[in-house]
């Protein structure tokens, strides 16, 4: 073991990107119960926008570009592959996602040629500091405090606004809401600009940090926020929130060992399946003690 | 008085099969009107396609001489129609003064008032505001469903089964309560498999069998017609 200060910053940072992630996943659960597989490809699609734009406009204006990109791309794909399907069986949705998916992958190969992209350096978050004796890249440092920052902003949000009481009361019940005066397809689209907006500052985060794109990196971070939104109670965002830091952490740790490192993924996935046999529904996984 | 909501010849079917065969019906403007039937007669079928969750076949749907058959259900709250649903379907996962205030998504206006009304209607909802609704008993949940409806301002309140599944007692001060906003102003279109209490509060009554409406009067002459006494107030000729 040569655990040292630099593994767990770098959880930390980690746990940060994947919160980022799965709170996408695990919003859009909550309201569709729908596991957007095709929510990693929009985060891979984001850091290849970003390679693209720098070559076309300065940084400054190509972050709040990718932003609204990604953004649209995530609004465009309910509205193309799953809103079609509203009434279909929740089946048919899922083949849906994993066929955009495919589709954005796919798109990705065609367009880079399969070429890793190199990400550009973003100044100042991509600047060496020093922290606790340890040098690391001010993104490191970032990423966690920019994380609660839009988690808490997220949480005021969902509990607090009109729109966030209508998302509360879509999840549970379409046909109430609409009731209610509530337009269902404006709440779902909502959920999944908000999903996509994290998506993509998730992707500026993490690609400051590795410096490559390639068409196929989005399912790794992907699938390990698929498992942090499991982990922390699938529909739950705090859940999602800590059971992302949870897995940056430990996979860090795990890391840091010579004779474990290379099992630091399968840590993850082995937590899955131990989460799906002992825990269902997740820390955070809501009971139901709905009256009948 | 003048007809609040007309009816012309609605059908609703799902896949092939008629739930509503061609229906007409008027509802008088500060009446208390109720449909009663047996299961599967189409009476709430009538009521959600009435509130635009249901598309259908064809008919005409008039409120206020407007067609509102075919509007989105919010376009239809906006119009001044609001349903309590069948099963009271509060949500769960907000407090009472939420689902209140859910009530008047589509309002802009103040809401102050309402919220008062509404407490001082249901009192056991002003002491339980901040309780999730999830937690309240089958009783507080229907007080809460028709507060909640009342949030809107509606012109025309219709309500889907009231009464079910609710002890004798806790039935007793719902229907007080639908007598009480009807004398405020509010039309009501009740449906009921409770056909007793229902005939009882009501000013004019339809009968629904299998899709379609086989006999009308008023409440009084219902609840003393000898067809209806049998078959829906369980008393043998």
């Amino acid at each position: 073991m040569n655990l040292t200060i630099d593994h767990i910053l770098a959880g930390i940072s980690a746990g940060g990107q994947y919160a980022l992630i799965a709170i996408g996943y695990t919003m859009v659960y909550g309201i569709l119960r729908l596991i957007n597989f095709a929510h990693g490809d929009v985060f891979m699609a984001s850091g290849l926008i970003i390679v693209y734009l720098t070559t076309a406009m300065p940084l400054q204006y190509a972050i709040p570009v990718v932003i609204i990109a990604t953004v649209f791309i995530g609004f465009l794909i309910e509205r193309a592959a799953y809103k079609p399907l509203r009434s279909a069986p929740r089946m048919s949705v899922m083949i849906s996602a994993i066929g955009v998916s495919y589709l954005i992958q796919n798109l990705a190969l065609y367009i880079t040629g399969g070429l890793p992209q190199t990400y550009p350096a973003i100044p100042w978050i991509s600047d060496s500091v020093e922290l606790f004796g340890a040098v690391t890249k001010r993104v490191t440092v970032v990423t966690p405090v920019l994380t609660l920052v839009l988690v808490v902003a997220l949480v005021v949000l969902i509990r607090y606004t009109k729109i966030g009481m209508a998302m509360r009361a879509v999840s549970k019940d379409f046909e109430t809401s609409q009731l209610m005066g509530i337009k269902i397809n404006k709440v779902i689209s909502t959920t999944f600009i908000i999903g996509s907006f994290l998506a993509a500052i998730g992707s500026l985060l993490y690609f400051s940090s590795y410096q490559s794109v390639t068409p196929t990196s989005g399912a790794m971070p992907g699938l390990k926020a698929f498992v942090a939104a499991v982990f922390g109670g699938i529909g739950s965002i705090p859940g999602a929130v800590v059971g992302a830091f949870v897995i940056g952490i430990c996979e860090n740790i795990i890391k840091s060992s010579t004779e474990f490192s290379i099992f630091s993924d399968a840590f993850t996935f082995a937590l899955l399946i131990i989460v799906l046999c002992v825990r269902p529904t997740g820390i955070f996984g809501e009971k139901t003690t709905d009256k009948v | 008085m003048s007809n609040i909501l007309e009816i012309k010849n609605l059908s609703v079917s799902y896949g092939g099969i008629e739930a509503i065969k061609g229906i007409s019906f008027d509802v008088e403007e500060g009446k208390i009107v109720t449909l009663i039937g047996s299961n599967g007669a189409g009476k709430s079928s009538t009521l959600r396609s009435i509130a635009g969750i249901v598309k259908a076949k064809h008919g005409e749907v008039l409120f206020e001489g407007k067609n509102i058959l075919g509007m989105s259900p919010d376009q239809i709250v906006k119009h001044g129609v609001t349903l309590v649903p069948e099963g009271r379907h509060v949500f769960p996962n907000l407090t009472v003064l939420e689902n209140l205030k859910i009530g008047a998504y589509l309002r802009k206006d103040n809401i102050a008032d309402d919220l008062e009304y509404v407490y001082s209607l249901f009192p056991r909802l002003k002491e339980r505001s901040w309780q999730l609704a999830g937690t309240l008993s089958g009783g507080e949940q229907q007080m809460l469903a028709v507060g909640r409806a009342l949030m809107a301002r509606p012109k025309l309140v219709m309500m889907d089964e009231p009464s079910l599944g609710l002890a004798p007692i806790v039935v007793q001060g719902i229907f007080d309560i639908i007598r009480q906003i009807n004398k405020e102003g509010i039309t009501v279109l009740l449906i009921e498999q409770n056909a007793n209490m229902a005939l009882k509060v009501a000013d004019s009554a339809f009968v629904m069998q299998t899709g379609e409406i086989t006999l009308s009067g008023t409440g009084a002459e219902l609840l003393a017609n000898e067809e209806v006494k049998e078959a829906y107030l369980g008393k043998k000729k």
